[in-house]
């Protein structure tokens, strides 16, 4: 294992890899800063790009520039009141009632120094959990493959969405796209229409971009609401009192990173949710609740880091089970197939090197976020202030020319734009799109092994829960479609939060 | 732009029963219970009984949600033509790469996005050749993704 260690050190800690962690690190802080653009959009785009790097550089990239984006999400929020990605959005109205208060730099600071302090107490518990779990999970079969897909896709749509039928339907979309080509178990190409282009399936990547890059475009074009002012001219000294912060409120840092993990690690549910939930938890615990949205910092402390720590916990299930946690981790599983990095337990076990460099870049990229963050919010006016009707144009440039990079097809550009106006009206209309991705990329997983499955146990449907593990699965799998009511009563705080 | 869900349900159920009667000429395999029509088969009968429900939902709700309801944007035709140009875009570009070349096409799209994004003209043409020549670079020269010359092959760099 050492031997392994140090090799994932010299892998990580060459000029190469570090000189992408740093460039990524800037287009983390840039993008999540820019309201409107998304960290899975910075995934997004990265990928045309990473394509041509070796496998710990890509990863190094994406990795850094994720957590940062999640960070730097926070700053619009604070000084426009506008978040700049959707997990800053729980405590957006928290952080701008400060800054009205004249103490922007105590929100930022917070949302800084404790979304590092999550995003490593995710990467300690990515650390621990993912090889024990690869080690468990090394004697699962079909059966039991079969069973932990079904039960990512159902906590996608039941626990995680307010809206279960929608979340069931973009769900079903996404399962037939993986249907499509001849990527299935008997071969035969499936709604290809006889166009050559579709026999390989829908490129994953090209509809990626487009559901995540292009509708934010859409939204953007189509935006009549004016433009938001600044309030604060300049931040002062963002370091300043945050230490006394983490004296006064240790079990809020504590229980923020520990569900922002959770939820993480939960398919479906990313940092947003993860912020969300643990601001109202904060609400909920806290001796002072009626301080709460008038410019308080405890749900900014607490909320700042579960969005970082959700960001490593959803890496837990992609690594092990090549289940995403969130959009993001869906994206990165694609790259890592493409990086010849299949996930799965045996990742753990065949090339470990590779999983110890991913480890170290997560512990990496959260220290290094607390100076760069710095500089950031130091060039946070100046960021704000870049015209988005040049921007926008730029990266819609980009997403069609990274698109066509991938596989040097036209074709793909297609399906780039469909998929983004698709998912701007559906988003539009209130489907959720987390559970489409989860069907995309999962679709083909399930159908493999649910077909396996009953060509083993001979269309014996029993065999499904003959093995013990196979049948706790099933019956978990079971008892969240059956539950929908105490769900309801559960989800309930969480809709009224958001409306 | 909203529209009532028995629409959506309406579009869905139609989805799942073409899927369904597509499947039914997918070819059994010899020996086996299960071929490739019993996984799209299943989602497409789920689809049907989501659409449905999300039609009655959708009937029920119809005093509240009118079938379409169009956005604040709709009304105003800048915001309209935007939308126009960047879908338009994305077409040229598909159409119009090959021939004319890369960055033509770059600098025309970028152009017109400019401009109904109101960038004054003489800045908007000169980000588009610079942005252009950018990415051209970038890909073409650092990532070698084959970027079409078009028209430009004779001077090709």
């Amino acid at each position: 294992m050492w031997n392994a260690v140090a090799q994932a050190f010299l892998m990580v800690f060459e000029p190469y890899t570090l000189f992408v962690m740093v460039l990524a690190a800037f287009y983390g802080l840039f993008v999540g800063a820019v309201p409107g653009l998304t960290a899975t959009m910075a995934t997004a785009l990265l990928v045309p790009v990473t394509f041509f790097m070796p496998p710990v550089p890509a990863i190094a990239a994406i990795v850094t520039a994720t957590a940062m984006a999640i960070f730097s999400g926070d700053i619009p929020g604070c000084l426009l009141r506008i978040p700049g990605t959707p997990a800053s959005a729980a405590y957006t109205d928290e952080a701008f009632a400060l800054t009205r208060k004249g103490q922007a730099e105590v929100a930022l600071g917070a949302g800084l120094v404790f979304s590092a302090v999550g995003g490593l107490f995710g990467t300690i518990v990515l650390i621990v959990a993912a090889p024990a779990l690869a080690d468990f999970a090394i004697r699962f079969s079909s059966f039991e493959y079969f069973w932990l897909v079904l039960l990512g896709l159902t906590c996608a749509v039941f626990i995680t969405s307010d809206r279960p039928l929608k979340g069931l339907i973009t769900l079903s979309l996404g399962l037939l796209v993986a249907c499509v080509g001849l990527n299935n178990p008997a071969g035969f190409p499936r709604f290809t229409f006889g166009n050559a282009e579709m026999t390989g399936g829908i490129g994953m990547i090209a509809m990626m971009i487009g559901m995540f890059a292009i509708s934010e475009i859409i939204r953007y074009v189509v935006d009549t609401s004016p433009p938001a002012e600044l309030v604060v001219e300049q931040v002062g000294n963002v370091l300043k009192g945050q230490w006394k912060l983490a004296r006064k409120y240790p079990v809020q840092i504590l229980r923020g990173s520990v569900l922002g993990t959770a939820v993480g690690a939960l398919p479906g549910a990313g940092a947003d949710i993860a912020a969300w939930m643990s601001y109202a938890m904060s609400k909920k615990f806290s001796k002072e609740p009626e301080k709460f949205g008038t410019g308080h910092v405890e749900g900014i402390v607490e909320s700042g880091s579960a969005n970082n720590s959700a960001l490593a916990g959803s890496w837990i299930p992609a690594l092990v089970f090549g289940i995403p946690g969130d959009s993001i981790t869906a994206i990165v599983i694609g790259v890592l197939y493409m990086k010849n990095m299949n996930p799965g337990p045996t990742l753990f076990t065949t090339n470990p090197q590779n999983i110890y460099a991913i480890f170290l870049i997560f512990i990496l990229a959260n220290i290094i976020m607390v100076p760069l963050g710095i500089l950031c919010i130091k060039a946070s006016r100046k960021i704000l202030k870049v015209p988005r009707n040049i921007l926008m144009p730029l990266i819609l440039l980009f997403c069609m020319v990274g698109t066509f990079a991938i596989n040097n097809s036209m074709f793909e550009i297609g399906v780039m734009l469909v998929a983004g106006l698709i998912a701007y009206l559906l988003e539009e209309n209130h489907f959720p799109i987390a559970p489409a991705i989860l069907g995309v990329v999962l679709g083909g997983m399930l159908e493999e092994n649910f077909i396996t499955s009953m060509i083993k146990s001979d269309g014996n449907l029993m065999a499904f829960v003959a093995r013990p593990i196979a049948a706790t699965l099933a019956v978990v799998t079971v008892l969240i479609w059956t539950m929908p009511l105490v769900l309801g009563r559960l989800r309930r705080p969480r809709a009224i939060l958001a409306a | 732009m909203k529209l009532n869900d028995a629409i959506f349900g309406l579009v869905l159920a139609l989805l799942g029963a073409v899927v369904l009667f597509t499947v039914q000429s997918f070819p059994k395999i010899p020996g086996q219970q299960v071929g490739p029509a019993l996984f799209p088969g299943l989602i497409a009968a789920g689809l049907c009984v989501g659409g449905v429900v999300l039609m009655v939902r959708g009937w029920h709700a119809r005093a509240s949600a009118p079938w379409v309801r169009f956005d604040g944007w709709v009304q105003s035709p800048r915001h309209v033509l935007g939308l126009a140009v960047l879908v338009a875009s994305v077409v040229f570009y598909m159409l119009a790469a090959d021939k004319l070349g890369f960055l033509l096409t770059a600098t025309l799209i970028l152009t017109a996005m400019f401009y109904v994004l109101r960038v004054p003209l003489a800045k908007s043409l000169l980000i588009a050749v610079i942005a252009s020549l950018l990415i051209h670079f970038a890909f073409y020269k650092l990532l070698r993704v084959p970027l079409p010359w078009g028209l430009l092959v004779n001077h090709a760099w």
